[in-house]
């Protein structure tokens, strides 16, 4: 009886599918739900302000969420093209070998702790944006961007792959009718046909470069400033949750937390919200999946 | 965090088993006792608090303690939450905390707050004044106080931290600390840190003081234990254990044992001040 079979799958399916929407839209209701008492508690939209001094009752968060806005597209910005390049270099590009060793060694980068790329940054990296700048403490906006790059690299190439090895599959024969060669099919027909693949992975290297909090709370020296210079110590929301966290749970600067999780889940669903909006080629929008 | 610490016991439990029972007095109140001890706060007790554990647990396998950090502030709200049996601070408890919480506190050890610089700093003494106007901006670079042509670099303790309040409240009375002041989440953090930035300032407990940092003397005074204790030294604290109301079972067990003669040497070997009861 296939058609029961089928009924079971997808009753199945859905169950698991409206599970984890309740589960999002708990977090959510719970998040707002904390974060209610702060706007209703004589403070207004104080959170909402420019500086963070709970010793003068100033609990302004947004320096940070600019800080975590500016520290994930800057790392986006470095991090996005290079697993570009990567990828093309691995489908094409390099002897076959050396792609399969790149390949491997990307892979297992995603297993590594991010804490492990925090604390060899402190001893290399550091010291060396220090000279580089040539003032402050190289714990800054610069150091942890580059990191966060990194960390969000593998992640970014892995879907980028995927979608386009999917693809080369898929327009090989048509391609080779066309008379290119395996980098004038990427360049030309696998990577124009990618593009929400390509979009999906900006997404995700987003997402983690704003929800890292180890990065950002080792490296970027977590001074409660707006963002000025790329030498300048910033604190990302990440960051100053970790480092807030420990005090008084009754207190007005734990409530304010609320808000900072609210705010940097916001930011999360606007952007993959944005990128998921992108038209592509053939008219749909840009999906999740690994083809396109 | 217990995560971390299984297999930390688990190595403690098998050199139990590989060391002949020494039998010291002051461990016998743990003689055919059982049970679990969870502690967590001050990163400045860490020391003290793994040795103790370390020992008792060497004695008695029945008897498993978990050491965490976390702040001062967060052993607090552990304790008085019930999530932790002792909850350490590097500061007393405020008077909303004990009447919310019902907490009673156990001083147990007396440390400094210092001063530290990168080693390779030639500034050897500064001014309380001189210090106030570097975490304020007013000075921004070493040459103001007798040092080299080099920026300063601030480095200052999350909220959360009994060494930041101390620091605040008695090197800089209360003064204000300039925003861009670089922010660290424990006493070894901000050694590290130090440790390696030559225009860096920041501050630690006494106990953290080695030769990766320097200490410089201020307002004339040198900042040692053995000051600390007597009173020449006024930039200190006491180190609490709290626990939500009076202790019971092995938890009273573990913080009398602090109190012994062996409790007292293991926290002068960690480099602090015994208080006694």
């Amino acid at each position: 009886m296939p058609g029961n079979k089928d009924r079971i799958a997808g009753l199945l399916l859905g169950t698991a599918a409206a599970t984890v929407a309740c589960a999002v839209a708990a977090v959510f209701g719970f998040l707002f739900l904390f974060a209610l008492p702060v706007f209703t508690g004589g403070q207004g939209l104080a959170v909402l302000g420019g500086t963070w001094q709970p010793e003068t009752g100033q609990f302004g968060i947004l320096p940070m969420l600019a800080a975590s806005v500016c520290l994930a597209l800057s790392a986006l910005a470095l991090g996005w093209p290079l697993a570009l390049g990567l990828c093309c270099s691995i489908r094409g590009f390099v002897p076959a070998p050396l792609a399969r060793l790149l390949l491997a060694l990307l892979r297992g980068m995603t297993a590594f702790p991010t804490v492990v790329y925090g604390f060899a940054a402190l001893f290399l990296l550091v010291p060396f944006m220090r000279e580089a700048a040539g003032r402050g403490s190289g714990l800054c906006w610069a150091t942890a961007a580059l990191v966060l790059a990194l960390v969000a690299l593998p992640t970014m190439v892995l879907v980028m792959d995927a979608g386009i090895q999917q693809m080369e599959r898929r327009l090989h024969l048509t391609g080779a009718a066309l008379g290119f060669n395996r980098r004038q099919i990427l360049v030309h027909l696998v990577l124009p046909a990618c593009r929400g693949n390509l979009s999906a992975a900006a997404a995700l290297g987003f997402g983690r470069a704003i929800g890292d909090t180890l990065i950002p709370l080792m490296l970027a020296g977590n001074a409660p400033q707006w963002p000025h210079s790329v030498f300048d110590s910033i604190r990302s929301l990440t960051a100053h949750i970790g480092l807030v966290l420990a005090t008084d749970t009754h207190s007005a600067a734990y409530g304010s937390l609320f808000v900072a999780g609210c705010l940097l889940l916001l930011v999360n669903v606007a952007v993959q919200l944005a990128l998921r909006a992108l038209p592509t080629k053939n008219g749909s929008s840009a999906t999740y999946g690994y083809g396109a | 965090m217990s995560r971390i610490f299984r297999p930390v016991m688990l190595a403690v439990f098998c050199l139990a088993l590989a060391v002949p029972m020494a039998w010291a007095a002051p461990l016998d109140a743990f003689q055919g006792k059982q049970g679990s001890i969870n502690i967590a706060g001050g990163t400045a007790h860490i020391s003290v608090m793994k040795e103790a554990a370390k020992r008792i647990m060497t004695v008695n396998t029945d008897i498993r303690i978990s050491v965490a950090g976390g702040g001062s502030g967060l052993g607090v709200q552990q304790a008085g939450e019930g999530l932790v049996d002792i909850g350490n601070a590097g500061r007393p408890l405020s008077p909303e905390e004990v009447e919310k919480y019902g907490l009673v506190s156990f001083a147990f050890a007396i440390d400094g707050v210092a001063v530290v610089l990168h080693p390779e700093n030639p500034v050897t003494e500064l001014t309380s004044e001189q210090v106030r106007d570097i975490y304020a901006g007013k000075i921004t670079n070493w040459n103001e106080v007798g040092g080299a042509d080099r920026a300063i670099t601030l480095y200052t303790r999350d909220e959360a931290s009994g060494t930041r309040e101390v620091f605040d409240g008695k090197m800089l009375a209360k003064g204000p600390v300039v925003v861009s002041a670089n922010v660290v989440p424990s006493n070894g953090a901000m050694k590290t840190s130090v440790a390696q930035d030559p225009g860096a300032i920041g501050y630690v407990g006494i106990g953290h003081i080695d030769t990766t940092v320097k200490a410089p003397t201020v307002d004339g005074m040198t900042p040692s234990q053995e000051n600390a204790a007597d009173g020449s030294y006024t930039i200190t604290r006491k180190l609490y254990m709290n626990t939500k109301g009076e202790p019971q079972g092995v938890v009273k067990d573990f913080i009398d044992y602090l109190y012994t003669a062996e409790g007292e040497e293991i926290i002068r070997a960690s480099g602090y001040i015994p208080t006694g009861r």
